[in-house]
């Protein structure tokens, strides 16, 4: 028999191996304990919002909520057998909708259906008021009496509706959403008139990557020129990058609303030196050129710094060793310099992508009509029309778009390097 | 990258026209910011420079719009909620933003880089969808339209700022003055407060001081969160800017350009003072 070896033994007395593990688990639990409370407070401040909104793209309870007899008699309707669903839904309907009336809900669920369908607001409106003086035990048949009070309820089409809309949880906001509805045949487009969301997808995208490339074409000669000059130049420089960094969003943009106008400090000068005559000034702002040009310059410091960041790692001596070795100017940048600071265009323009495709204010303030985003469009269904599923589920597609570039960028640059100043 | 005695003609005319076009879209940048400042002592109540202005006629000028700002009662509202706001929601974000930042450096850390995703992920979450978000969620457990909810949002946004800035800190933090510390009898709250607070407190200010700019300066969500008793300055900004533009905004923004200045210095200067501590020397 071979004698086992003894295992090591911590100064208590314990295995060295047990010792450890235990002095590690309790590091980690020091470790989360620490960041715990924040990890709770974001959860709660920031993370569940986003998940109600994303629920709320989703959600459909107020046709089941508001009329539930109704809804649960509509299951047994097929519509291919009969035209219009039967007495016994009718009879459900008067009672949900007596129900309604008392709790006021009805009107609510009319401005919901009428996203889908114009005309059913007014609908639920007018026969609520009828309804309400309606006797349930005695006035029954209900179906004459509702087709009497408006002819809308023998519409097919509204039934059709109410049964589409019957389940708890819908993709009916993320197909009106990109332009689609939801019909009793399937998914079909939209008419041409109420197509507005991919054109403005596509506005979004196509302006935010105008504007990435106008940072990057701005930003890249300037990082160029701070990572070459004398240290004590290039901080003096910095400050002009830095100070429009430190500034606030506002006063920018209310600096380029005061340069665009047609009354305003361009027009003026060009005015003033001929370049243009009195009555055929620029039009700059409310359109897409005001908001392109504001934006790269509020955008443009995000550009700058990732970019001076790592060209400032690029070794001098390479480019003079490719220029001693016979290269001209040209072909030293471009096949030497150049590639070695793609890293900091990646980082530099992902930023500003991700910082440009959700901006508000500035397209708010001077993007006028044709220079305003899709983010534009989720405060007005928040703030004026009121139809929150639609705007959470033009936002979730907003922040999925997001949230792959975010990813791109962590893979690429790393979210632990991000400096800030 | 000064020019070689032997530069071709080309080189020498690359080398000047480079500088020029560098200066051209360094006056992009700093030029939009310093205009408005003579504009706001305009007499008059244009967006552009007055005849008078331009002969640096005295009576071109005048301190009316920063009058208007200093008396009007709207004004003066919004500045004193700014003020409520922005500090509450600064200290919630250094106090946990801190702390969190201190055990995210631990070497061992679980999830580490999945937790840090959700504490950045404010920053990069586009403003309107967190604001839409927040409105929905807060007018469900009543805090929509109340200063809490306003702070509470705040505060949720300034944490990433907080996070990066101190962990930045962290990297050249010394572990072996902690042990020291320990060693030499200390218990965990004093070795906190003596030895390791002072030496990222750079940090902390300057990580505060971009959570205080975030709030400050935020009106998004504040739009959206808030009610007209919360009304913040940059949101009265935004109103004044969307309705009927009045020349005190030039007022209030170069007010706010000379503060940001202001934070600017602060901001470098600590991170000097931070470098020189941790031995780097400052670049």
């Amino acid at each position: 028999m071979s004698e086992r070896a003894q295992p090591l033994l911590a100064a208590d007395g314990t295995p060295l191996k047990r010792s450890i593990e235990r002095s590690l688990r309790r590091q980690k639990i020091e470790a989360f304990l620490l960041v715990a409370p924040l990890l709770a407070f974001v959860l709660v401040t920031f993370v569940a919002p986003i998940a109600d909104m994303l629920f709320r793209s989703v959600e459909n309870q107020i046709v089941a909520q508001t009329l539930p007899a109704t809804t649960d008699a509509l299951k047994e309707w097929n519509p291919d057998v009969s035209a219009l669903p039967d007495e016994a839904v009718f009879a459900a309907l008067a009672v949900d909708m007596k129900a309604a009336v008392k709790s006021k809900t009805h009107t609510r669920l009319g401005s919901r259906l009428n996203y889908e369908k114009t005309g059913v607001a007014s609908l639920f409106r007018k026969s609520g008021r009828r309804i309400k003086k309606w006797d349930l035990a005695g006035d029954a048949p209900f179906k004459d009496k509702f087709l009497d009070l408006d002819k809308k309820w023998g519409d097919p089409q509204l039934w059709q509706l109410l049964k589409l809309y019957s389940p708890v949880y819908t993709s009916g906001y993320f197909l009106n959403a990109v332009d689609l509805k939801k019909t009793p045949d399937g998914v079909e487009p939209r008419a041409e008139s109420e197509q507005i969301y991919i054109l403005l997808f596509q506005r979004t995208l196509f302006m935010s990557l105008a504007i990435t490339l106008m940072c990057l074409l701005l930003g890249y000669p300037i990082a160029f020129l701070l990572s070459h000059l004398p240290m004590r130049t290039s901080n003096l420089l910095m400050i002009l990058v830095l100070l429009p960094f430190w500034t606030s969003l506002l006063v920018r943009t209310s600096a380029w609303k005061v340069l665009l106008q047609q009354e305003g400090v361009i027009n003026d000068v060009l005015v003033t030196i001929g370049l243009l005559g009195d009555s055929d000034r620029l039009q700059l702002i409310n359109n897409q050129t005001g908001t392109i040009v504001a934006m790269t310059h509020i955008l443009l410091p995000f550009m700058i710094l990732p970019l001076y960041s790592v060209m400032r790692t690029i070794p001098p001596s390479y480019v003079r060793a490719a220029k001693s070795l016979g290269a001209n100017d040209v072909t030293a940048f471009a096949k030497v310099y150049f590639p070695q600071s793609v890293p900091g265009i990646g980082a530099g323009s992902i930023l500003v992508f991700i910082l440009a495709i959700g901006y508000y204010i500035t397209p708010e303030l001077v993007g006028g009509t044709t220079g305003t985003f899709i983010s534009n469009r989720i405060a007005y269904h928040i703030s004026s029309s009121l139809n929150w599923g639609l705007a959470a589920a033009l936002g979730s597609i907003l922040l999925i778009a997001v949230l792959v570039l975010y990813y791109a960028y962590d893979r690429i640059v790393g979210i632990d390097n991000v400096k800030l100043g | 990258m000064s020019l070689p005695v032997y530069a071709t003609p080309l080189q020498r005319a690359w080398y000047y026209g480079f500088r020029v076009i560098c200066g051209l879209i360094f006056f992009f940048l700093i030029a939009p910011i310093l205009v408005i400042i003579p504009l706001s002592f305009n007499a008059q109540d244009f967006f552009t420079f007055t005849k008078e202005m331009l002969n640096f006629d005295p009576a071109g000028y005048s301190l009316k719009h920063y009058e208007d700002f200093f008396t009007n009662s709207d004004w003066q509202i919004a500045v004193r909620n700014s003020f409520k706001i922005a500090p509450a929601a600064t200290f919630l974000s250094v106090a946990f933003g801190t702390l969190a930042a201190i055990g995210l450096s631990q070497p061992h850390v679980p999830f580490r880089r999945a937790i840090m995703a959700i504490l950045i992920s404010p920053m990069i979450v586009p403003l309107i969808i967190s604001a839409a978000g927040m409105y929905f969620f807060y007018s469900r457990i009543g805090l929509q339209g109340q200063y809490i909810g306003v702070v509470l949002a705040h505060a949720a946004l300034g944490i990433p700022f907080v996070i990066i800035t101190v962990t930045a800190t962290l990297v050249g933090f010394d572990k072996s003055l902690v042990r020291a510390s320990a060693n030499l009898g200390a218990g965990p709250m004093t070795t906190f407060f003596k030895i390791q607070m002072p030496l990222i407190l750079p940090g902390v200010v300057s990580g505060g001081l971009f959570a205080f700019i975030t709030s400050f300066d935020e009106v998004v969500v504040v739009l959206f969160v808030g009610s007209a008793s919360q009304k913040t300055l940059p949101w009265q900004m935004f109103t004044g800017l969307r309705e009927q533009i009045s020349p005190t905004i030039l007022a209030v923004a170069t007010i706010l350009v000379v503060i940001s200045i202001a934070l600017l210095t602060t901001v470098e200067l600590l991170r000097r003072r931070s470098e020189r501590l941790r031995g780097v020397t400052p670049s």
